[in-house]
C-alpha cells in the first residue's frame, strides 16, 4: 500500500516510489530532485504545520502538504 | 592586445554566483542586484592579463526547463547572445542536485567550465572531491573555488578563457540515452527537425526534440508558428506519451529527469566524492538553528522580534549621523542666505535646492542602516525562512510564500523600494498571485515614504517613535493582505500555485557582500535624491514661486508695514508685527502661485481628510517621488517662513502650526502609505503587468487611501 509523503512524521525517512502527478508540478518536483528512488527525510514543519521541510540530496526543500500528497513513498527503518 | 571575451555565469540559486561575480568584477556592474531575485541578466567587466573580460550573471535557476521567468531569461541569453563560455557554478556540498543544471547545459551544447564553489565548506564537512577525475568524466574543465575568499578565481578565469578559445564558439551537445522507450522517438524527431531546419539556427536538433518531449511551452509556442512539422512532432510525442503511460505508468518528462539523475549518479559513483565521517556534526549547524528559528512557537516570535529590533537599531543608531546631516544642510542654507543677495536666486538655492534635497538627504543614514540589516538577513538565508513560515498565512489571502520577498523588498521591513519589489514579483510563477502581489506591494512603507513618516512622527508622536513606526509597518502588511484577499476573490480569482522552494543553509554574510548590497541600494537612493528629486524640487519651487502675488496685494502688505512703522510700538512689538506681516505675505504668495492654485483647487475635497492646500501640493509632488513630499513641505514652509536665519526644523514648525494635530498627522501618514505609487513604480508595474493594471493601482490605491484618511480625521475630530 503506497503512502503519500504527507503521512511522514518529523525525522522519519522514506524512499520515493512514484510521483502521482503530471505536467508542470511533476516537472518542477523532478527538477528540484524529487525523483523515484530518492531518499527523503522530514526535517521540519512550518509553524502552521504547512509547508513541510524535507532533506534530500544534501539540501533542504520545502513544499506544501497538498504537493506532498502526490509524492508516494515507502517508509524506511530509521537505521542510519 | 585587447580582446573582449564574454563569460556567462550560470548556476542554481544560492550557489554563490553573485559573490563570485562581485569577487571578479569588484561589483562594477550595471544593474543593481537584489539577492535571490536576479531576474535580469547583469553585466560586469574586469581586466585579466590585458584582456577585457565581460561577465554576464544569469539569474539563478535549477533547470533549463521553462518553469520560471529566470529559467527563460537564462536560456534566452545563452541561445541569443552565445557567450564564448559558460561557467556553471555548483555548490560542492550539493553536487548531485547542482549537476542537474550542468547536464542540461551540456545537452544544450554550450562550452561549459564547472566551478566547484564553496569547496572550503565541503572540506569542512569532510568531503573530498576528485576534481581531475570529475573533469575527465564530464569532459569539461573543473575548478575548485571559494567565492567568499576569492580562492580559485584566477584559475577559473584562465581555464574559462582557454576553454572558450579552444571551442571557438562551437556548440557540442552531449548525447544522453533516455532508454528504449524514448530514444527512438527522439531520434526520429531529431532527424525530421534537422531535415526541416526547424529552429536549428537557434538550438541543436536533439535539444528541440527533447523540449518537445518535455512539453516545454516556450519551445512549443515558437514551433507552433513554424508550420506543419510542429504537428508531426506533437504526434510523435503524444504516441510516446501514451506508450509510456501504458507500459511504464509514467510520463516522458519524468523518465527524462530520472535518466538525467541516473547519468549524474553514474558519474558520482566513480569515486568522485569521499566522505570523512569524522566531522559530520558540522553539517547540522543549519538544522539546529532551524529547530529554533523556524520552531512553531519561537519562530514567529523571533521573526517579529527581528523586525522590531531593526526599527530600534535604526532609530537609536541612525539619529546621530542624521543630526550631523541636518546640521550640515542647516549651515549650507545659512551660508546661501549670507552669500547670495536676496531675491529669486537666493530663494531658488536656499528654499528650492538646499531645503528640498537636504530634507531627503537627511534620511540617508537611516536608510543605509536599514539596508545593511536587510542585506544581512538576505545574505544569511533567513529571508527564505520567512517565506517558509509565512506561506500558510499568505495563502489564506490568495498569495504565495514567495510573495513575502517582494513585500519585504518593497519595504515590508521598512526601508525598501517598491520598484525592485515590483520587479521581484517575477519570481512568482502564477500570473494571478503575481498580480495580487504586484498590486499590493506598493502599500509597503518604502524608503521614500519613511522620511514623511519620520517627519510626522517626530512632530506629533515623538514619545513613541519606534512603536508608531512599527505600527505603520504592521498596518501596511494588514492592508496589503486584505486588499490581496479582496482582489483574489473578485477580479483575479484562481487556484494557488505550488510552493516548492529550497531553504539555503545559514551562512554568516561577508562584510563585503553586505556592504556592497547596502551600498548599491543606498546609492540608488542618493542618486535619486541628486537627480529626480533635485529636478522635482526645482520644478515645485518654481510652481510655488510663480506667478508672483498680484501688485495690489504687494501694495497692501507694504501699506500694512508702513502703518506698523508709523504706529507707536515698542521695538519688540514692532518686530513681531512685521514678522507676522511678512509671513502672511509669503503664504499669500504661495497661495497665488501655480502650486497653490492646484492645492487650493483640491482643498474642498481634501479638507475631509484634514489636508490643507499646502499638504495637497506636497501630495501631488509625491506622485513624482514620495521623498518629494518632505521636500515640498520644506519649501512650502520655508518660503513662508518668518526669519530665514532662525533654523527651526520642519518637524517643530509643523508641531507648532495650529492647523495640525495628531489626527491630521495620522490621516496623512495613512494616506501617504496607501495612495498612488510613485511614477517610477507605476511604470515598473505597467512593464510587469499592463498599463491597465498600473492605472487601476493608481486610482484604486488613491481612493482607498482617501477613504481611510477621511475616516481617521473625522473620527479623530469627533473624539478630540
Amino acid at each position: 500500500m503506497p503512502e503519500s509523503l504527507r503521512r511522514l512524521n518529523i525525522n522519519e525517512k522514506a524512499k520515493i516510489t512514484s510521483i502521482a502527478a503530471g505536467g508542470e508540478i511533476s516537472r518542477r518536483l523532478r527538477d528540484m530532485g524529487l525523483t523515484p528512488g530518492t531518499i527523503v527525510q522530514v526535517v521540519g514543519r512550518a509553524p502552521l504545520k504547512d509547508p513541510v521541510a524535507l532533506k534530500l540530496r544534501d539540501f533542504i526543500l520545502t513544499l506544501r502538504n497538498n504537493e506532498a500528497d502526490v509524492i508516494m513513498i515507502e517508509k524506511m527503518e530509521n537505521a542510519s | 592586445m585587447s580582446y573582449a571575451a564574454t563569460i556567462a555565469f550560470a548556476g542554481n540559486p544560492n550557489s554563490g554566483k553573485t559573490t563570485l561575480f562581485n569577487a571578479l568584477t569588484g561589483a562594477r556592474q550595471r544593474v543593481g542586484n537584489y539577492p535571490g531575485i536576479t531576474v535580469e541578466r547583469k553585466e560586469g567587466q574586469f581586466n585579466f592579463n590585458d584582456l577585457k573580460v565581460n561577465i554576464i550573471d544569469l539569474p539563478g535557476c535549477y533547470s533549463l526547463s521553462a518553469y520560471s521567468e529566470e529559467e527563460l531569461v537564462a536560456r534566452k541569453v545563452l541561445v541569443d547572445e552565445r557567450p564564448q563560455v559558460v561557467v556553471d557554478i555548483v555548490d560542492a556540498t550539493k553536487l548531485e542536485r547542482h549537476l542537474y543544471l550542468a547536464v542540461q547545459l551540456f545537452e544544450l551544447g554550450v562550452p561549459v567550465v564547472l566551478a566547484l564553489n564553496m569547496i572550503d565548506d565541503a572540506n569542512k564537512q569532510g568531503l573530498r572531491i576528485d576534481t581531475a577525475r570529475l573533469s575527465k568524466l564530464l569532459g569539461c574543465p573543473v575548478v575548485a573555488t571559494a567565492a567568499r575568499t576569492g580562492l580559485g578565481k584566477q584559475e577559473l578565469t584562465e581555464k574559462a578563457l582557454a576553454h572558450g578559445r579552444e571551442r571557438a564558439g562551437k556548440w557540442e551537445p552531449l548525447y544522453i540515452s533516455y532508454g528504449p522507450d524514448i530514444d527512438p522517438a527522439l531520434k526520429t524527431m531529431s532527424e525530421k527537425i534537422e531535415a526541416g531546419c526547424f529552429m536549428t539556427n537557434r538550438y541543436p536538433a536533439r535539444w528541440v526534440a527533447l523540449k518537445y518531449m518535455e512539453a516545454d511551452e516556450d519551445v512549443l509556442g515558437a514551433g507552433r508558428l513554424l508550420g506543419e512539422l510542429h504537428d508531426e512532432l506533437e504526434k510523435i510525442v503524444a504516441e510516446t506519451r501514451e506508450h509510456c503511460l501504458k507500459t511504464l505508468n509514467t510520463v516522458p518528462e519524468a523518465i527524462i529527469a530520472d535518466y538525467r539523475y541516473g547519468f549524474i549518479n553514474s558519474i558520482l559513483k566513480q569515486e568522485i566524492i569521499t566522505r570523512e565521517k569524522t566531522q559530520e556534526e558540522r553539517i547540522d549547524i543549519s538544522a539546529k538553528l532551524d529547530m529554533i528559528l523556524t520552531n512553531r512557537v519561537l519562530g514567529p516570535l523571533i521573526m517579529v522580534g527581528i523586525l522590531y529590533a531593526m526599527f530600534f537599531i535604526t532609530f537609536t543608531v541612525g539619529e546621530i549621523p542624521m543630526g550631523w546631516l541636518e546640521g550640515l544642510f542647516g549651515w549650507m542654507a545659512e551660508m546661501g542666505t549670507v552669500l547670495i543677495p536676496e531675491g529669486l536666486v537666493q530663494s531658488l538655492v536656499v528654499s528650492g535646492i538646499i531645503e528640498g534635497v537636504g530634507g531627503v538627504m537627511g534620511f540617508v543614514p537611516l536608510i543605509a542602516i536599514m539596508f545593511v540589516m536587510i542585506s544581512f538577513l538576505e545574505d544569511s538565508g533567513y529571508m527564505a525562512r520567512v517565506a517558509y513560515m509565512l506561506d500558510r498565512v499568505l495563502r489564506v489571502f490568495g498569495l504565495h510564500g514567495c510573495s513575502a520577498m517582494p513585500f519585504i523588498i518593497s519595504g515590508g521591513i521598512a526601508g525598501g523600494c517598491a520598484v525592485p519589489g515590483v520587479m521581484a514579483t517575477r519570481t512568482l510563477r502564477s500570473p494571478k498571485e503575481k498580480l495580487a502581489t504586484l498590486l499590493t506591494a506598493p502599500f509597503m512603507p518604502c524608503g521614500a515614504k519613511l522620511p514623511v513618516f519620520l517627519l510626522l512622527v517626530a512632530a506629533f508622536f515623538s514619545e513613541h517613535k519606534a512603536q508608531v513606526m512599527f505600527s505603520i509597518t504592521l498596518f501596511a502588511w494588514i492592508m496589503a493582505l486584505l486588499v490581496s484577499k479582496l482582489v483574489r476573490s473578485t477580479i483575479i480569482k484562481g487556484e494557488p500555485t505550488p510552493f516548492v522552494m529550497e531553504l539555503p543553509p545559514y551562512r554568516m554574510p561577508t562584510l563585503r557582500g553586505v556592504v556592497i548590497h547596502a551600498w548599491e541600494r543606498a546609492w540608488q537612493y542618493v542618486k535619486k535624491a541628486g537627480t529626480v528629486i533635485l529636478a522635482v524640487s526645482i520644478i515645485l519651487w518654481a510652481a510655488m514661486t510663480f506667478p508672483g502675488p498680484p501688485a495690489e496685494e504687494v501694495l497692501q502688505f507694504e501699506a500694512q508695514r508702513q502703518s506698523v512703522a508709523a504706529a507707536t510700538l515698542s521695538e519688540e512689538q514692532r518686530e513681531t508685527r512685521l514678522a507676522e506681516i511678512n509671513n502672511a505675505e509669503g503664504q499669500a504668495a504661495i497661495r497665488h502661485s501655480v502650486a497653490g492654485r492646484i492645492g487650493t483647487f483640491f482643498e474642498p475635497v481634501s479638507q475631509w481628510a484634514g489636508f490643507d492646500w499646502r499638504t495637497n501640493i506636497a501630495l501631488v509632488g509625491g506622485f513624482a517621488a514620495k521623498e518629494v513630499i518632505v521636500s515640498t513641505f520644506g519649501t512650502a514652509y520655508s518660503l513662508g517662513e518668518l526669519d530665514p536665519e532662525e533654523s527651526t526644523s520642519l518637524s517643530s514648525r509643523l508641531a507648532a502650526d495650529p492647523t495640525w494635530n495628531k489626527y491630521t498627522a495620522l490621516a496623512l501618514i495613512v494616506f501617504v502609505l496607501l495612495y498612488a505609487p510613485c511614477f517610477v513604480t507605476v511604470v515598473t508595474m505597467a512593464k510587469e503587468s499592463s498599463w491597465r493594471w498600473a492605472l487601476f493601482a493608481m486610482t484604486f490605491n488613491t481612493a482607498l487611501g482617501f477613504i481611510f484618511a477621511v475616516l481617521i480625521f473625522q473620527v479623530g475630530s469627533l473624539l478630540s
